[in-house]
């Protein structure tokens, strides 16, 4: 524990502004894949275990596109189609098999699943740690804020993300879709009687959530090495999102998201050897004052 | 009671059996087979109290291995206990660890429940990756665990290690069996199959679980010992969340309805993973491929097959 680090920081603009930026784009990250897991949840009723792995995917695809290709666009597109096109592959194949087992089935499938990519992605791109880089377009001189330095990236990050999170919530809220997908949440019975394909908007969701963990682990790939296994830390930290923020809220797993990245980013210099502590207190607080989560609408 | 009579009869039988055998085969890797085999079996029938037995699918369950492993081996570090005392300590703080974790996990409902105990496991893990004064770090417990003698017993001798793996074993089995077998293993099946039902009829359903969780953390903190004992040091994916995916992994396997499927399932498990790594560094997917046939395929364990074929109805 280091005290006099942490109110040094508290005290100084450029400490603040560092990092605060880099809070933001952990929290950024972990939104991404929070609200995947979250919409597949709140709709489908399972916890999809292999979002860390598809994450791991996403970043790995960005990576060979971006060699490819040189285009960082091109990367990030191409991780969240390619990653988006294998969760609905995973859901017709497997997740759908499961649905209506118990936990100890969904859990193992996806279990199976984490072995696997792991596994893959060591055949494919070896063992060892790979890293991007900062893409050409953002090998900018860091920009200067109250003292502090803010890497250009970050701001395309946290700009993209917050207009994803817009447009999620646009989606769900405003448009036809996301009235079926609220109606399926409650009903599923019920939307398949009327005349929806229910199947097809399971795949449709799963397909969305794998989406944004691809991109989440594209715009991880310049910030962040790419290792097999890369999946489990966050998936872990995702799962405390959506405890924190309520399961299905996605206004509540971004507030939770950026609460948990400052937490992370600002105990890294008060409390280093404590920080997951911090962010499980977090969530054990929650948990016991209001188990539903702060944003939920439901209990849970 | 005769049951039960008739049960410690035959576990004490197994183990005399697996004792002269050892020693009339006397192999190295027979011995080693045998030490791994009891204690992942042990580890795995403690986690299907919970999984099989009471419906909670703990993620988390090497938090207990874990924390049993490094709580005895820095005990014993310390010098000042005997071994004895220290497993016994050990298996104290790991019920108190259960006792608490669980308050916390139980308020939760099924897949809310098997995530929060894989956070917690996780936590676990970090503090033991991050604590490096206390416990090496990924380095694992440095300096190897101390054996002075007791009772007579000298625990720096292989074979005596081996007898009391297996004693040990045996009568786990034997007290994790009796539980199950008596009323409060059975109405930790009905909270399994209808918690409502249970509650309706007066049954602190809370208590049960929590009771459960406990039971289940302290057997799995007694493999973690033995673990600990055998490799005579502790390491960080002792508390790792792929060993409570393994445990889960095993209890498939084997079958999740029959007392002894996990056992059977952990010898799977480690045959296969042997034979697997011998061949290729890519066991996750061979595994993963593994476990994927058997949860789509059979949808159950081998011997719940069995038990299902013996059993028609």
């Amino acid at each position: 524990m280091n005290l006099d680090a942490f109110a040094g920081c508290l005290s100084s603009a450029s400490c603040l502004i560092t990092q605060t930026s880099a809070g933001l784009i952990i929290g950024m990250l972990l939104f991404l894949v929070a609200c995947g897991v979250t919409l597949i949840f709140g709709v489908l009723g399972v916890i999809n275990f292999a979002h860390g792995a598809f994450y791991m995917l996403g970043a790995y695809l960005a990576l060979t596109a971006y060699q490819l290709t040189d285009s960082y666009l091109a990367a990030v597109l191409c991780a969240a189609a390619g990653v988006g096109l294998f969760g609905v592959a995973f859901d017709r194949l497997f997740m759908s098999r499961v649905y209506n087992s118990n936990v100890l089935m969904q859990l193992l499938v996806c279990y199976a699943f984490v072995l696997i990519l792991d596994d893959a992605v060591k055949m494919i791109w070896g063992a060892e740690f790979q890293s991007m880089g900062m893409p050409a377009a953002f090998a900018l001189r860091p920009l200067h804020v109250l003292g502090g330095l803010v890497p250009p990236f970050y701001v395309f990050l946290v700009a993209v993300t917050i207009a994803i999170a817009i447009a999620l919530g646009g989606l769900i809220e405003r448009t036809l879709f996301g009235k079926i997908v609220r109606a399926a949440a409650v009903n599923r019975q019920m939307v398949s009687a009327l005349g929806i394909n229910t199947s097809l908007l399971y795949a449709s969701v799963f397909g969305l959530g794998a989406l944004l963990a691809g991109a989440a682990g594209a715009l991880a790939a310049p910030v962040r090495s790419a290792t097999p296994g890369m999946g489990v830390s966050i998936l872990i930290e995702s799962f405390i999102v959506t405890v924190i923020g309520g399961m299905g809220s996605i206004a509540g797993a971004f507030t939770a998201a950026v609460l948990l990245g400052l937490v992370r980013s600002f105990g890294s210099i008060g409390f280093p050897l404590f920080t997951d502590g911090l962010m499980f207190g977090l969530m054990v607080i929650v948990l016991l004052i209001r188990p539903q989560g702060l944003f939920a609408r439901r209990s849970a | 009671m005769r049951a039960t009579s008739r049960e410690a009869l035959l576990a004490l039988l197994a183990c005399a059996v697996t004792l002269l055998l050892a020693a009339a085969l006397g192999s190295k890797p027979l011995i080693d087979t045998l030490m791994r085999l009891a204690i992942f079996g042990l580890y795995a029938v403690s986690l299907n109290i919970l999984v099989g037995y009471t419906g909670l699918v703990s993620f988390g369950h090497a938090m207990f291995f874990g924390f049993g492993a490094y709580a005895f081996g820095l005990l014993m570090q310390t010098g000042m206990t005997s071994l004895p005392a220290a497993a016994l300590a050990s298996l104290a703080l790991s019920a108190v660890l259960a006792l608490v974790v669980g308050a916390l996990c139980i308020r939760l409902a099924d897949i809310y429940f098997s995530f929060l105990t894989l956070a917690f496991q996780m936590l676990l893990h970090a503090v033991i990756l991050s604590w490096v004064g206390l416990t090496g770090g990924d380095q694992g417990l440095q300096g190897g665990i101390p054996r002075p003698r007791f009772l007579g017993i000298n625990l720096a001798d292989p074979w005596q290690v081996f007898v009391v793996t297996m004693v040990a074993f045996f009568a786990s089995l034997l007290a994790i069996r009796t539980i199950l077998q008596s009323p409060f293993g059975y109405a930790l099946r009905m909270v399994r199959d209808n918690a409502p039902r249970a509650a309706a009829l007066g049954l602190p359903v809370q208590r049960y679980k929590l009771a459960a969780f406990v039971i289940a953390g302290l057997f799995g903190a007694l493999a973690g010992i033995l673990m600990a004992l055998y490799v005579s040091g502790a390491y960080p994916n002792f508390a790792f969340w792929t060993l409570s995916g393994e445990g889960m992994f095993m209890i498939m396997l084997g079958g999740i309805g029959v007392f002894l499927g996990p056992v059977l399932g952990a010898a799977i498990f480690l045959l296969l993973n042997d034979t697997v790594t011998r061949f290729t560094e890519y066991n996750g997917m061979v595994m993963g491929v593994v476990l994927l046939v058997v949860v789509l395929g059979l949808r159950q364990g081998l011997l719940d097959v069995v038990m299902a074929r013996l059993r028609p109805r």
